[in-house]
C-alpha cells in the first residue's frame, strides 16, 4: 500500500467502526527495567549527565524495544500506534542536550512504528495497521508566563516554538508516518504554531496528512492548563480542519466523559478519547484495571460519543485489548453538521450565529 | 442565543482613545490593562487592540499587552481583534493568541497577490478577517465600489484561498457626514445601502464597521455625537452591519433621543430633503449647542437625598459612607418601629445589603466598604443604649461567628482587620485575637466562642510554618468547622500542599483576598452548598498538590559548585571600595515626620486597600479612580494630622563596618586592623541552572556575599540599618476602633508602615550623600528614589535577596536596635512595631535587587553549616524556597 492508499483506508475504517489507539509507553518502559547504558547505546556512551529517563532517546538505542512495544499494541488490537516521539523536539530534548539528535529520533521512531504496522497488515490485509507520529507537548508554554513578577514574560517565542515543531514534523513525514497526532495539549498557542508548522509543509509540497489534535483537561474545572473551555479549544483549533479532535491525559475515563460528550456535540469531525487509567493513587501509580477501562469506553461507544478510543498513562496492552474487545461491532459515532456560524474564542467560546 | 449587534471596545486602541495611548507611551500597562478589563466587565463581545501610533514600537506594544492580557482571565475570556494598519504588527498580534482572534484589517490597497497572502496567513494562524473595502484604486466611497470591491475579495478569499465565508467581516467604510461638502452628504446612506447588497450577495459574511468616525464633524460635542451613532446604528443594523467599533457603555436607546434631535439627525443621516430653507447639516449645526448640555456651576455638596424616605437615606449614608445625619436618620426609624432592633434588622440591613451587592458586583470598592462599616458601626452604637434599656431583647440573629488571627510570631493585621470589617458588613459576627496568638489559644478561643470558621492570617514566612502547626492541632483536637488561610505570603499552593493535609478533619480553604472572603465564608456556611463547595475545593487542591509535584522534579537547579563557579565577580583590582564617614552606629531620634511624608511611595498604600495601579494614574482610573481620590484626600487629611500633632515616633539607627566577604559569607571586623571577626552575615546563592555564560551575556548565580570584597583583595565596609515610625500606631488605632472607626485605624495602620518605608527612602539617600557619602552629587527626585535609580542598594533579610529570617537577630545586635530603637523582634523574626525597616546597605556600583529563587540540599547543608544549625533547622527556616521535599 501506499501512503494515499493508506490513508485513505484509515478514513473508510473510521467510517466503519470505532477505530483503536494504542495505551502507554512510559509505564511500559519502567516495566523494563532499563539502565543508563540501555539508554545511551554506543551512539551516546560519552554522553555528559543522565540519559535514562529519556524515553525517545530509546529509538536510537533500542529500537528492538520500541518494535517490541508496537508490536504488542498492534497484536492487542490496535488499528493505530504512536510514533515513540512524543518529547522528540530540540525543546524537548533540551533537557538531555540531545538537541542535534532530534531528526534521527523522529526519522527512526517513524520508520520503526512503520515497519511493524507493514508487517501486521500484510499478515491481516483486512484490518490495516496505522502509525501516527506523536507530537506531544513541549516544556515551555506560549500562553503562560515563565515569571510569577512578570505577567508578560515567555520563556521561547512563537518563532521558536514553530521551529521546534517543524523540524519534528518534517522528520516524521519524512519518516513515513500515515498521520500527525498533536496531543496532550496544555496550550492552544504552542498547538497553534504546531499546525501553522503542518499547514506551512503543505503549501511547500509535502503530502498532505490527516491532523489528529487531542488536548488536555487538567481538571474539574473543565479548563486546558492555559485556560480555555472545550469549546473554546475546539474553535480555536478548527482551522486545521482535522481528522480528528479530542481528549487525552490528566483525567480517567470517569471525569473526561462531560468534556468529551461537549466535544461530540459541536465537533464537526471524529472525536476521539484517550483517558488515563484512572487518577494516580498516593504514589503516582494508576490502579484501573483492563476490565474497567474496556467497561467505562464501552459505554462511550454504545452511546455513540466517541469515533476513536484508546488509553494515555497507565493503560498497558491488556487495557488496550478490553477495550478493541469490549467496542467491537459497534458503530462508530455519526459526524454531525453545525449550522454555520463565525465561531471564535478567547478562554471561552464566542458564536455570531 | 444571538445578540444583535456585536459591541467590539474600542477603548484599548491608540487612535481612538487618547488616555489608553498615553498610558502605553508611559509604559503603564498595570493601568492600561484596567482599561480592558473594564471594557470586559462593561459588556464587550471582543475587544480591539490597536497600537498604530508613529511613536510607539508598535510590534513591541502590541507582543507586550496581548501577552499580559493572556494572564488575566477575566479579560482573556473574550476574543481580541487585532487591530493594525501594519502588517507586521498584525503578524506579530497572532503569534500571541491561543484562542480565536479576528484580524482587522487587510485589504487589495496593495493588489491581489498581497491580498492572498496575508488572507492565507490568517487562515494558517487561524483568526478571523476584517476586509477593508480598499483596492488598487483607493477606498471606496459610493455604495456601488463598496458592494463590488467586497464582492471581489469574498470570491477571492472562498475560491482561491479557501477561506471559510463565515469568517469573513466586511468594512464597507463609514465616512464623517454633515462636513459641509456636499459629496459627503450621502456617505451614511452608501454604506446603509452597501450593508444591504453585500449581506444579500456574500453569504454567511459578516459587517462590521468605526462607527465613530460617521459624527466626526461634531467632535467635542459628545451628546450629539451619541445621538448622531444611535440613529446611524438604528438604520445599519436593520440593513444586516452585524459589530461595529462603538464605546459599548455610551450608545443611546434610539427611542431615548430628544424627538427634535432625531429628526434632524435622522435627516442627515439618510440625507432625506431638507425640511426648510436651511440644508440639513446647517440645520443640525444650530440644533447641536443646545444639546451639548456644559458643565453644571460649582455648588455645595448635592443634598436632594435628605428629601427621600428615611430607610433610602439611611441606604445613601451607607453606600457613600456619611456619617453626618446618621445618628439623626437611625432616631427617626427607631421611633418608628418596635423595638430598636428592628432598625438593625431592618433598614439598616437593607442598607448594607445594597453594599454587600455592589460589592460583589465590582462598583465598590474596599476603602467604600470599609467607610461603609463605619457609618453602621455609629449607627449600632447610637442603638445600643436603647437596647441595654429594653434588657429582654432576643440577640440579634448573626449569619455565622468567624474567629480571626495573626499567628503566633507575627505581628501584621492590616488585611486581617480589612477582612473582619467585610464580613461585619456582611453581617458575620467576628472575633478578632488580634496578632501574635498561639495555637492553643486560637482553639481554647474557637471552642469558648463555638465559632462556625476559624481564619489565621500572617505577612512573614515563618507564619507559614505557624499556619500548618495549627490546622495540624485542630486536626488533633477534633476540630471539624472550616480553616481560612489568608496573608500576603500564603498561597493557595502552600495552603495544598502544606496546610489542608494536615487537617483531615474538616476543609481548608486560601482566601486570596478580603473581597473573596464573603464568598468564601457564605459558601462554607451554606447547608445547601457546603458539601459541593467543600468537595471541589478538595478536589482543586488535590490537583494543584500533583502539579507541585510534578513542578519539583522539573525544576532545573545548578549545584552549588556551579552556582558559586558562575557567581558575580567585580573586578575587585580596578575599583576601591569607598570608605563610610564613620564606623560603629549612629542613633536618629525623632526624625523629621514631615519630611518623611516627602519620600512617600503611594502604589503600595493603595495596594494595602486592593486597590490596584500606580500612582498618580490610579486617581484618574475609569474604574477605581473615584474611590482612589476620595481614598487619597482622607490619607492626606489623616496624614497631616499625624504630622502637626506628632501621633508617631520615628526612630532608626545606622551603622558600618569594616567587612570582607569569605565564601558566601560576609565578615565584619571590629577595627580596621581587620583581624578580629565581629560578627557574620551569611548570604545565599541563586541555583538557577543558568544556560548561557556570562561571557556571552548571561547571568550571574548572585549572592549578597559578591558585592564585598573577598578577604585579601581589598578593604571594604557594609552598613546597616533599622527605622521605625509605628511608636504611638497601636494606641492610635486602638483608640479608633474603640469608637467603631475601623476606617481610620486601619488608615493609620497603613499610613505608619508608608512613612516606615518612607524613612528606610530616605534614610539610604542620606546615606548615599552623607553618611557613606559615595554618591554626594545625586540629586532628589522621588519618582526617581521609588524606581530605585540609584546607587548601592538595601536588602532586607526574609525578602527575595536574603529570604532567611534569623539574619536580623545578627543585625539587630550589631545595630543594638532595640535600645536604640524600640524595636523588638519576635520569636518568628517580624519587627514590632509593625511599621519598621530594616536591612543592609551595600555600596558596590554594581549591586542590584535579586531573588535567590529555589535553592537545593547542597546549599541548605552548606548554610546550616556556616550558620551552625543542623539540617532540619536551617529547612525550617528556608522552608519557602527549598527546591526539594523535607
Amino acid at each position: 500500500m501506499t501512503r494515499t492508499e493508506r490513508i485513505a483506508a484509515l478514513k473508510q475504517a473510521a467510517k466503519e467502526r470505532v477505530l483503536i489507539l494504542d495505551g502507554s509507553w512510559g509505564v511500559m518502559f519502567q516495566k523494563r527495567g532499563l539502565t543508563e547504558e540501555d539508554y545511551r547505546g554506543e551512539r551516546f556512551k560519552d554522553h555528559v549527565g543522565q540519559m535514562k529517563g529519556n524515553n525517545d532517546i530509546l529509538c536510537l538505542t533500542r529500537p528492538d524495544i520500541v518494535g517490541d512495544l508496537h508490536d504488542q499494541y498492534y497484536a492487542a488490537g490496535a488499528d493505530i500506534s504512536e510514533t515513540n516521539t512524543f518529547s522528540s523536539t530540540s525543546i524537548g530534548q533540551g533537557e538531555y542536550a540531545q538537541e542535534a539528535a532530534v531528526r534521527d529520533m523522529n526519522l527512526a521512531g517513524a520508520r520503526i512504528a512503520r515497519e511493524v504496522a507493514d508487517r501486521w497488515t500484510a499478515k491481516e490485509p483486512h484490518k490495516p495497521r496505522f502509525v501516527a507520529g506523536s507530537i506531544g507537548p513541549l516544556p515551555v508554554m506560549l500562553s503562560m508566563s515563565s515569571d510569577v513578577n512578570d505577567p508578560g514574560a515567555r520563556k521561547v517565542t512563537f518563532d521558536q516554538v514553530y521551529a521546534a515543531y517543524r523540524e519534528q514534523i518534517q522528520a516524521l513525514h519524512d519518516g513515513g508516518v500515515d498521520l500527525f497526532l498533536v496531543e496532550t495539549i496544555t496550550d492552544t498557542l504552542n498547538c497553534k504554531a504546531a499546525i501553522k508548522a503542518i499547514l506551512d509543509l503543505q503549501d511547500e509540497g509535502y503530502e498532505p496528512l490527516p491532523i489528529w489534535i487531542s488536548g488536555t483537561i487538567t481538571d474539574r474545572s473543565g479548563r486546558t492548563l492555559s485556560g480555555q473551555t472545550v469549546e473554546a479549544f475546539w474553535n480555536s483549533v478548527r482551522h486545521a480542519k482535522p481528522f480528528a479532535i479530542g481528549l487525552n491525559c490528566a483525567l480517567g475515563a470517569e471525569l473526561m466523559r462531560p468534556h468529551i460528550a461537549e466535544l461530540s456535540r459541536i465537533a464537526d469531525t471524529l472525536v476521539s478519547a484517550y483517558p488515563n487509567a484512572g487518577l494516580p493513587n498516593a504514589f503516582g501509580e494508576y490502579d484501573e484495571t483492563p476490565d474497567q477501562t474496556g467497561h467505562a469506553l464501552h459505554d462511550w461507544a454504545e452511546q455513540g460519543i466517541v469515533n476513536i478510543l484508546g488509553g494515555c498513562c497507565g493503560t498497558t496492552p491488556d487495557h488496550i485489548r478490553h477495550v478493541a474487545q469490549a467496542v467491537r461491532g459497534m458503530t462508530p459515532r455519526p459526524v454531525p453538521e453545525r449550522p454555520t456560524a463565525m465561531r471564535l474564542a478567547g478562554l471561552e467560546p464566542f458564536e455570531l450565529a | 442565543m444571538r445578540p444583535i449587534f456585536i459591541n467590539v471596545g474600542e477603548r484599548t486602541n491608540v487612535t481612538g482613545s487618547a488616555k489608553f495611548r498615553k498610558l502605553i507611551a508611559d509604559g503603564d500597562y498595570p493601568a492600561a490593562l484596567s482599561v480592558a478589563r473594564q471594557q470586559v466587565d462593561a459588556g464587550a463581545s471582543v475587544i480591539d487592540v490597536n497600537m498604530d501610533e508613529g511613536l510607539l514600537d508598535s510590534v513591541h506594544a502590541m507582543k507586550t499587552f496581548l501577552n499580559l492580557i493572556a494572564a488575566e482571565p477575566d479579560i482573556a475570556r473574550v476574543p481580541v481583534m487585532i487591530d493594525s494598519s501594519k502588517w507586521e504588527v498584525i503578524e506579530a498580534g497572532l503569534r500571541c493568541v491561543q484562542g480565536k482572534s479576528i484580524v482587522n484589517s487587510i485589504s487589495m490597497k496593495e493588489g491581489e497577490a498581497k491580498f492572498i497572502e496575508q488572507a492565507k496567513a490568517c487562515l494558517r494562524y487561524g483568526a478571523a478577517v476584517v476586509v477593508m473595502a480598499f483596492d488598487e484604486l483607493g477606498q471606496a466611497d459610493t455604495a456601488a465600489r463598496k458592494v463590488e470591491i467586497c464582492q471581489r475579495a469574498y470570491k477571492i478569499l472562498t475560491e482561491q484561498v479557501g477561506f471559510p465565508p463565515e469568517d469573513i467581516i466586511f468594512d464597507p467604510n463609514i465616512f464623517a457626514v454633515a462636513t459641509g461638502i456636499d459629496e459627503h452628504n450621502n456617505y451614511a446612506v452608501d454604506f446603509i445601502e452597501a450593508c444591504r447588497t453585500i449581506k444579500a450577495t456574500c453569504p454567511h459574511a459578516r459587517i462590521s464597521g468605526g462607527v465613530s468616525n460617521v459624527s466626526f464633524s461634531f467632535r467635542g460635542n459628545e451628546p450629539v455625537r451619541r445621538a448622531i451613532h444611535g440613529v446611524f446604528l438604528y438604520h445599519a443594523i436593520a440593513a444586516g452591519m452585524d459589530m461595529g467599533i462603538v464605546n459599548a457603555g455610551d450608545l443611546p436607546v434610539y427611542d431615548d433621543i430628544p424627538a427634535e434631535l432625531r429628526e434632524a439627525v435622522e435627516d442627515v443621516i439618510l440625507n432625506r430633503p431638507q425640511r426648510t430653507n436651511i440644508s440639513n447639516t446647517e440645520r443640525l449645526v444650530e440644533l447641536a449647542p443646545k444639546y451639548k448640555g456644559g458643565k453644571s456651576e460649582a455648588k455645595g455638596p448635592d443634598l436632594t437625598w435628605r428629601e427621600k424616605s428615611v430607610g433610602e437615606r439611611i441606604t445613601h449614608a451607607l453606600v457613600n459612607g456619611l456619617t453626618d445625619y446618621i445618628e439623626a436618620d437611625t432616631e427617626e426609624a427607631r421611633q418608628g418601629v418596635e423595638r430598636p432592633l428592628h432598625v438593625i434588622e431592618g433598614p439598616l440591613m437593607d442598607g448594607m445589603n445594597v453594599v454587600g451587592d455592589l460589592f460583589g458586583a465590582g462598583k465598590m470598592f474596599l476603602p467604600q466598604v470599609v467607610k461603609s462599616a463605619r457609618v453602621m458601626k455609629q449607627a449600632v452604637a447610637y442603638l445600643e443604649p436603647f437596647m441595654e434599656a429594653e434588657k429582654v431583647g432576643k440577640p440579634r440573629v448573626q449569619a455565622g461567628r468567624i474567629l480571626m488571627a495573626t499567628v503566633k510570631g507575627d505581628v501584621h493585621d492590616i488585611g486581617k482587620n480589612i477582612v473582619g470589617v467585610v464580613l461585619q458588613c456582611n453581617n458575620y459576627d467576628v472575633i478578632d485575637l488580634g496578632v501574635m496568638v498561639s495555637a492553643d489559644r486560637i482553639l481554647d478561643e474557637a471552642k469558648a466562642h463555638n465559632v462556625d470558621i476559624v481564619g489565621l492570617s500572617g505577612l512573614i514566612t515563618p507564619s507559614l510554618d505557624e499556619m500548618a502547626y495549627v490546622a495540624g492541632e485542630m486536626e488533633r483536637r477534633g476540630f471539624t468547622i472550616p480553616l481560612l488561610i489568608g496573608g500576603a505570603t500564603t498561597s493557595k499552593t502552600h495552603t495544598a500542599v502544606k496546610i489542608a493535609p494536615r487537617y483531615k478533619g474538616g476543609s481548608t480553604t486560601y482566601v486570596l483576598d478580603a473581597s473573596r472572603a464573603v464568598g468564601v465564608v457564605s459558601g462554607l456556611l451554606s447547608p445547601t452548598e457546603r458539601d459541593r463547595i467543600q468537595a471541589e475545593t478538595a478536589a482543586d487542591y488535590a490537583k494543584v498538590r500533583e502539579q507541585f509535584a510534578r513542578g519539583q522534579s522539573n525544576r532545573a537547579r545548578a549545584t552549588l559548585a556551579e552556582a558559586r563557579d558562575n557567581a558575580f565577580t567585580p573586578d575587585w583590582t580596578a575599583y576601591a571600595p569607598p570608605k563610610p564617614s564613620f564606623t560603629g552606629t549612629r542613633t536618629f531620634e525623632a526624625y523629621d515626620l514631615a519630611d518623611l511624608a516627602r519620600h512617600i511611595d503611594w502604589s503600595p498604600f493603595f495596594a494595602s486597600w486592593e486597590l490596584i495601579g500606580r500612582y498618580p494614574q490610579i486617581l484618574e482610573d475609569d474604574v477605581v479612580g473615584e474611590a482612589a481620590v476620595s481614598l487619597f484626600a482622607d490619607a492626606q487629611a489623616m496624614l497631616k494630622k499625624i504630622i502637626d500633632e506628632k501621633w508617631f515616633e520615628a526612630k532608626g539607627v545606622v551603622g558600618f563596618w569594616p567587612a570582607n566577604s569569605d565564601g558566601d559569607d560576609i565578615v565584619l571586623y571590629t577595627d580596621e586592623s581587620r583581624q578580629t571577626e565581629l560578627a557574620r552575615f551569611h548570604s545565599l546563592r541563586q541555583q538557577m541552572a543558568k544556560t548561557t555564560a556570562q561571557a556571552d551575556g548571561g547571568r550571574a548565580n548572585v549572592a549578597l556575599a559578591d558585592f564585598i570584597a573577598p578577604v585579601g583583595t581589598r578593604p571594604d565596609w557594609i552598613g546597616g540599618f533599622a527605622v521605625t515610625a509605628g511608636h504611638g500606631e497601636a494606641q492610635i488605632a486602638k483608640a479608633f476602633k474603640d469608637k467603631g472607626d475601623d476606617y481610620s485605624a486601619i488608615m493609620a495602620a497603613a499610613l505608619a508602615d508608608r512613612l516606615a518605608e518612607a524613612f528606610a527612602e530616605a534614610l539610604h539617600r542620606k546615606v548615599r550623600t552623607e553618611l557613606w557619602g559615595y554618591a554626594p552629587d545625586e540629586v532628589f527626585d522621588v519618582d526617581a528614589l521609588i524606581a530605585e535609580q540609584y546607587r548601592g542598594i538595601r536588602p532586607a533579610a526574609g525578602y527575595p535577596a536574603q529570604p532567611d529570617h534569623t539574619e536580623k537577630a545578627t543585625l539587630f545586635r550589631l545595630l543594638d536596635a532595640e535600645a536604640a530603637t524600640g524595636l523588638e523582634l519576635t520569636e518568628s523574626f517580624a519587627m514590632f512595631p509593625t511599621a519598621a525597616v530594616s536591612g543592609l546597605y551595600f555600596s558596590h556600583p554594581e549591586s542590584h535587587y535579586f531573588g535567590v529563587g529555589r535553592i537545593d540540599k547542597d546549599q541548605v547543608e552548606d548554610y546550616a553549616r556556616r550558620k551552625g544549625w543542623d539540617v532540619k533547622t536551617a529547612e525550617r527556616w528556608l522552608g519557602p524556597i527549598l527546591n526539594y521535599e523535607a
